[in-house]
C-alpha cells in the first residue's frame, strides 16, 4: 500500500476507518470493501437498510438551453421519456463504433438542467467525451463536475423508515417519491435509485455535510456496507457492472442491454449506425452452478453453439449457490446446460433468465 | 495478531503443526482467512497424494477471491478434512482448528525450513506496509 498517499478519498474515508473498515483501492479511490462479514453486510441490504458511500461515482450538472438536444444525440436511450422534474432514465454513452464509454443515469430536473451520474473509473474519460461534443455540435452548455457532493446510497426493504428519520422533513418527499425519481430539497438531492434490486435511495448531499448525515442514518438503524457486497447485490439484481459486463469494445446489444437502446424513433445518436449494421451473434446470459464452486470473471464457457464467457461471477449469498452472467453465443436458451471451465475442471452450470434476486425474493 | 507460538507457518500463509508422531497438519493461517473475508468453498487433496514442496494442492474461495494453498513441504496427504468442505465459514470462525490436510512429510528434516511464529508475524508485518 506504498502508494497510499495517491488514493482518492470520499468524504467519508475518516468515518470509514472509525468503523473498522477493511480498505482497498478501487480504482484509484481509498474505499472500504467491507466492516465486518461481507455475506451479513449482503443480508442486511435483502432485509433491513444498509448503507453505501458512493461518492467516488461522480454527479454532473449539465446546464443551458440545449441540453435535451444535446442528450438526444449523446446517449443510446431516449431522453425524450423523461417530461416530468426529476424523473430519471438509465442509459449507455456509446463511442462511434457502437461500443460503450459508460452507463450512466440521467436525471431530468428543468429544460436548463439535467444531472448526470457517471462511474468514477470512467469520470474523467466521461467528461472529456461530453465536453467534446458539447463544442463540435456547438450546443453551449456548462458541465459542472459536482466533487463538492458526497453520495450515500441507502437501500433495503427499511430504507425510508432509516431516511425518514434520520432526515426530518423528508418524509414529505419519501411518501410521494415514486422508484426511479429523484427531487431536490434544499441543497440535498434524494432519488429513489439504487443497485441492489431493493427499494431505497441514493442521497447527494454536500461533502462537508456527509459524515454528520452518515451517523444519523446508522442511529436510525441503517448498517455500513461495503463495496464487496454491493457487488454481490448488484449481481443477484442482474445488473451490469461497467469495464466487466461491458466496455468501450462490447456492443450494448451483446451485454443484456438492448431495453436500454432506443432504435424505435427516428433520432440520431452517437454509435446507431454502427449498432444497426452490427451483426448481433451473443447475448449476455444468467448461469447458475450445478457442481460445487464459485464462478469467476474471465472463466470460458463451453456450449453447444460456441464457448463463451463469464463476466460477473459469485457465490451468491440469498442463493446460497455460484451464479454468473457471462456472453455466450446466441440460441442458447434458459434451461440448458452448459460446462464452464473453472481451474482444471468442467463444471455444469444451468443458463437462466435473470435478475436472480429481487426485493429480497429468488425468483429462479 | 493471532499467531500461536506453538506452530510453524509459511511465507504463503499456511500453518502447520508438527504432531508427537513427525505427521504434519495444515491450514490457512487467521491472517490469511481476514485477507480473504468470507470462505464459500474449499476443496482439499485427495488422500494419498504425493505432494512437492510449495505445490498446489488446496482451494479456499471467499466471496471476493480464489486462492490456493500451497504444500509446506514435500510428503503425502494422509488425510483430508471433509469438515472445512461442508462448513468453509469455519475457517473464520477458528483458522486454526480448521485444518485442510494431514501431510507425511518426505525429509522429517525438512520442518526446520519453516518460520516460527516470530518470523511469521515478521513477515506479516512488512506485508502490510
Amino acid at each position: 500500500m506504498s502508494n497510499q498517499a495517491a488514493l482518492k478519498h470520499t468524504p467519508l474515508n475518516v468515518t470509514h476507518r472509525e468503523l473498522g473498515a477493511k480498505m482497498v483501492d478501487f480504482g484509484g479511490w481509498d474505499m472500504p470493501v467491507n466492516y465486518g462479514s461481507q455475506i451479513e453486510e449482503h443480508h442486511t441490504v435483502r432485509s433491513g437498510c444498509g448503507l453505501f458511500d458512493v461518492s467516488h461515482m461522480l454527479p454532473l450538472d449539465i446546464r443551458g438551453a440545449n441540453v435535451r438536444p444535446f442528450l438526444r444525440r449523446l446517449v443510446a436511450n431516449n431522453v425524450d421519456k423523461l417530461q416530468v422534474s426529476g424523473k430519471a432514465l438509465y442509459s449507455c454513452m456509446l463511442n462511434e463504433a457502437g461500443g460503450v464509454i459508460d452507463d450512466l443515469i440521467i436525471y431530468f430536473m428543468d429544460e436548463t438542467w439535467f444531472r448526470l451520474v457517471v462511474n468514477a473509473g470512467t469520470a474523467e474519460k466521461d467528461l472529456a467525451w461530453m465536453e467534446k461534443m458539447n463544442a463540435d455540435w456547438g450546443m453551449g452548455l456548462t458541465l459542472t463536475p459536482r466533487r463538492d457532493l458526497a453520495m450515500i446510497a441507502i437501500q433495503g426493504p427499511n430504507a425510508t423508515q432509516v431516511l425518514n428519520e434520520a432526515l426530518p422533513g423528508v418524509d414529505q418527499i419519501t411518501a410521494s417519491l415514486k422508484p426511479f425519481n429523484a427531487a431536490a430539497m434544499g441543497e440535498m438531492f434524494i432519488a429513489r435509485t439504487g443497485y441492489t434490486g431493493e427499494d431505497g435511495y441514493e442521497v447527494m448531499v454536500l461533502a462537508k455535510s456527509a459524515p454528520f448525515f452518515w451517523k444519523a442514518l446508522m442511529e436510525a438503524g441503517g448498517k455500513p456496507i461495503g463495496l464487496g457486497a454491493r457487488d454481490t447485490l448488484r449481481l443477484e439484481a442482474g445488473m451490469n457492472l461497467y469495464g466487466q459486463d461491458m466496455d468501450d469494445t462490447t456492443s450494448p446489444l451483446e451485454s443484456g442491454l438492448a431495453w436500454t437502446v432506443d432504435l424505435k424513433t427516428e433520432r440520431d445518436f452517437v454509435g446507431r449506425a454502427a449498432l444497426e449494421k452490427s451483426e448481433v451473434t451473443k447475448q449476455l446470459a444468467g448461469l447458475l452452478l450445478l457442481d460445487r464452486g464459485v464462478l469467476r470473471s474471465h472463466q470460458k464457457v463451453h456450449t453447444k453453439n460456441g464457448d463463451g464467457e463469464i463476466t460477473s461471477g459469485t457465490f451468491s449469498p440469498t442463493m446460497q449457490q455460484s451464479i454468473a452472467l457471462a456472453r455466450i453465443p446466441l440460441g442458447i436458451a434458459p434451461g440448458e446446460e452448459v460446462e464452464v471451465e473453472v481451474r482444471d475442471k468442467k463444471l455444469k452450470a444451468k443458463v437462466v433468465k435473470y435478475p436472480f434476486v429481487r426485493n429480497g425474493k429468488v425468483l429462479i | 495478531m493471532n499467531i500461536p507460538a506453538d506452530l510453524k507457518y509459511t511465507p504463503s500463509h499456511e500453518w502447520v503443526r508438527v504432531e508427537a508422531d513427525g505427521t504434519l497438519t495444515v491450514g490457512i493461517t487467521h491472517h490469511a482467512q481476514d485477507l480473504l473475508g468470507d470462505m464459500v468453498f474449499i476443496e482439499t487433496p485427495a488422500a494419498g497424494r504425493t505432494l512437492a514442496k510449495g505445490e498446489e494442492c488446496a482451494v479456499v474461495e471467499s466471496v471476493k477471491a480464489a486462492s490456493d494453498v500451497y504444500a509446506p513441504v514435500a510428503g503425502e496427504v494422509i488425510a483430508a478434512n471433509g469438515d472445512v468442505e461442508a462448513s468453509p465459514e469455519s475457517v473464520n470462525k477458528d483458522a486454526y482448528s480448521a485444518w485442510m490436510f494431514k501431510l507425511k512429510p518426505a525429509n522429517p528434516t525438512d520442518v526446520a525450513e519453516l518460520l516460527d511464529a516470530a518470523a511469521y508475524q515478521k513477515l506479516v508485518e512488512s506485508e502490510a506496509h
